[in-house]
């Protein structure tokens, strides 16, 4: 008998340990419950994974039509169509992000009161299913860039780092609303209304510099505008990188993923017993 | 050399109460990184949490479990089994105690948990497979094995919700029975799927024992536990009742499921199945041995006698009583009509009415059984209590009777063996 297969059971007490080696002994199960995520998502559709296409895009034609035709926004001088787009492509995962891990667990209940694995596995998978769609809908930006005429520079290489900052963000709320969610089940009424406030506080359908006062400042600590206007930036080069809203995004992310991995292993050993 | 599982003074409790369940969400959360160090400072932390509605679901559970032993688990609707799988298979974690598995573990508390049913067969076994701790090459490397055991291979691309609940059971099960850990823990899997499936995974199981792998079977089978365990555990409120072999196990069950010592006197009180009011209703029934003994154990062969007790509000003339016998796997072994043999009773108030069956010749196979009983008036029941006592019928032969196993049939019958040459065509 090898005692590296022994497995010792007791209540714990204090912090629990994240256990590194179990995590990559189930590295696989990441993947197949993220596979599931993306073979069940557009299952009997019949455009399938064109719908990761057609939402955004028609987010995009929709807010169009109505911020820059009707109300006449501002767009940094950018087209508005390609502004708009690069505010939804972080913003759309973030908030897919955001309310699938809020009932990722409980909607894998069955799974938490009959099998043991990794608990974290779940709502970081739906995580990383969503990084598809993000994928996919990316082709139609290199369109529009394309239809316009925008050559990137060479800032896009700080495309992959803000992506890593979105994810941080995303998996951090994440792990504590789905914790959270399985005591309470108000938190998943509450997210979708989140989301809603939350996008208008971001600047995904208009450019920060319209936001002046007071307001500001909720702009500022809001962790996705830094993200944001640093992709767009990025991407379509006429302005600087706002590298004080990043830091806010960096600080954020670091702690929201840290201070909700504590919370989720502190509080995973009762999921079986209360969800 | 170390047991392979070591379960030592093993409790968990539940919350019943409201409290635990619903603080503040603000409370919850200061909670969550307040209380380790509220632990360190402050010695009473532990006193508030008593004073809750709590329930001991088990209580100072101990056991030990050699590699290669198959172990039953037996017991009543809640008595503690479901959450000592659950412990032991780190779903859920223990209040006090410890326990140490010196292997890898996979358990299988419910068939076909974690299938999607958009997904079809082949992608589910992939899905499952994983969630069960194995990796993609060892899916891949038992894929067709889980096909051929699942005998489901025409629909290996049709998505699960289209299957029949047979067919899902079965690919569900085969999964499960192609992991290859150590430890097997399995719980009452058996309730579902036809009779040629269960005989298969019960061999499956088995096979896997012969094979050195440990396994813990939770089962209300009686049959099967006996079938395939050589030990078996039960559980009565929490704790450890009876630790043996898996005969005296088995028997320990039923008396603990009916209450009795080979008889009881409480009839009168029990519910009845039927809400029919009765005026005539068994007080007593007590399993007699050739000696006259009450007792539970009867020895294969043995004469013995059912005593039966009724108490009546109202004159009975010209009823008939009825004792019959089930094996524990719910199989009708025989019943016996007291008017098919001529006789009825007259029961009157005041007086309790006294009946005996004799039996000459025990020739139920060693086992348990359970016995029903009930009161007739014509084809009109007055009192029936269905599976209120069991017995065991020992290996133990009774005289100069050779006995033999339940795998000989559930009831031996005499025959005459005839020498070839008296044979005349």
């Amino acid at each position: 008998m090898r005692d590296a297969d022994s497995t010792i059971i007791e209540p714990k007490t204090g912090w629990a340990r994240l256990n590194i080696g179990e995590l990559w002994r189930f590295k696989g199960l990441f993947y197949f419950l993220a596979w599931r995520d993306v073979k069940v998502k557009y299952r009997q559709t019949a455009i399938g994974i064109l719908w990761a296409i057609l939402q955004p895009t028609l987010g995009m034609l929709l807010f169009t039509a109505i911020f820059s035709r009707l109300a006449r926004m501002p767009s940094d001088n950018a087209p508005y169509p390609v502004f708009v787009f690069l505010g939804l492509l972080p913003w759309n995962y973030f908030a897919t992000v955001l309310g699938q891990s809020t009932t990722s667990l409980v909607g894998g209940a069955n799974l938490i009161t009959k099998i043991y694995f990794p608990r974290l596995i779940i709502p970081v998978s739906s995580a990383m299913a969503a990084l598809l769609d993000l994928f996919i809908a990316s082709s139609v930006l290199g369109v529009l860039m394309y239809f316009y005429g925008i050559r990137p520079g060479a800032s896009i290489v700080l495309v992959l780092p803000l992506l890593i900052l979105t994810l941080m963000n995303a998996i951090g709320f994440g792990l504590w609303l789905s914790a959270l969610n399985v005591r309470y089940r108000d938190v998943q009424y509450a997210v979708p209304f989140l989301i809603q406030i939350w996008m208008f506080a971001t600047p995904v359908v208009y450019p920060g510099t319209v936001i002046g006062g007071k307001w500001r400042l909720v702009l500022l600590l809001n962790p996705m505008t830094g993200v944001i206007e640093a992709m767009r930036a990025s991407v379509l080069g006429h302005m600087a990188i706002p590298w004080g809203g990043l830091a806010v995004s960096a600080l954020s992310g670091f702690l929201v993923f840290l201070s909700g991995l504590l919370y989720f292993k502190r509080v995973e050993r009762y999921f079986a017993d209360v969800i | 050399m170390k047991p392979i599982i070591e379960v030592n003074n093993l409790s968990k409790r539940y919350s019943i109460g409201r409290r635990q369940s619903y603080g503040s969400l603000r409370e919850e959360v200061s909670d969550a990184f307040s209380r380790p160090f509220r632990r360190i400072f402050s010695s009473s932390a532990g006193k508030a949490e008593a004073k809750e509605d709590t329930v001991w679901a088990i209580k100072d559970v101990s056991f030990n479990v050699a590699e290669g032993e198959i172990v039953g688990i037996i017991g009543r609707n809640g008595a503690g089994k479901s959450t000592l799988l659950k412990i032991l298979s780190r779903i859920t974690e223990p209040t006090e105690g410890r326990v140490v598995m010196r292997g890898r573990v996979a358990s299988l508390l419910e068939v076909g948990t974690g299938f999607h049913p958009e997904l079809t067969g082949r992608e589910n076994i992939f899905l499952n497979g994983a969630l069960l701790g194995m990796t993609g090459a060892e899916i891949k490397a038992r894929f067709d094995g889980i096909v051929e055991f699942s005998e489901i291979d025409k629909f290996l691309d049709t998505p699960v919700k289209r299957y029949s609940s047979g067919m899902y059971v079965r690919l569900a099960f085969a999964v499960a029975a192609h992991l290859e850990p150590e430890i097997l823990i399995v719980d009452e899997v058996l309730a579902v799927g036809d009779a040629a499936f269960q005989r298969k995974c019960l061999g499956k199981m088995s096979e896997a024992a012969r094979g050195g792998r440990t396994v813990l079977f939770v089962s209300h089978n009686m049959g099967a536990v006996q079938r395939l365990c050589e030990r078996a555990i039960v559980m009565h409120n929490g704790n450890v009742l009876k630790d043996s072999f898996v005969e005296s196990a088995v028997a320990s069950y039923l008396n603990i499921s009916h209450e009795n010592i080979g008889g009881r006197d409480d009839l009168y009180g029990i519910k009845r199945d039927s809400n029919e009011f009765s005026n005539i209703k068994f007080s007593k029934c007590h399993v007699l041995d050739s000696e006259g003994k009450v007792n539970v154990s009867l020895k294969y062969g043995e004469p013995f006698t059912v005593l039966l007790e009724a108490v009546s509000t109202t004159t009975h003339e010209d009823i008939s009583l009825v004792v019959a016998a089930d094996s524990i796997t719910g199989v009708r072994v025989f019943t016996t009509v007291s008017e098919d043999f001529g006789v009825l009773y007259r029961a009157v108030p005041g007086e309790p009415l006294r009946a005996e069956v004799h039996f000459d010749k025990l020739v139920l196979t060693p086992g348990c059984y359970v016995l029903s009983i009930a009161i007739r008036s014509g084809k009109v029941g007055l009192d029936t209590l269905m599976n209120i006592i069991g017995f065991e019928v020992t290996a133990q032969a009774f005289g100069n009777i050779t006995p033999h196993s339940g795998t000989f049939g559930l009831v031996s019958v005499d025959s005459e063996w005839r020498p070839p040459k008296s044979i005349v065509f």
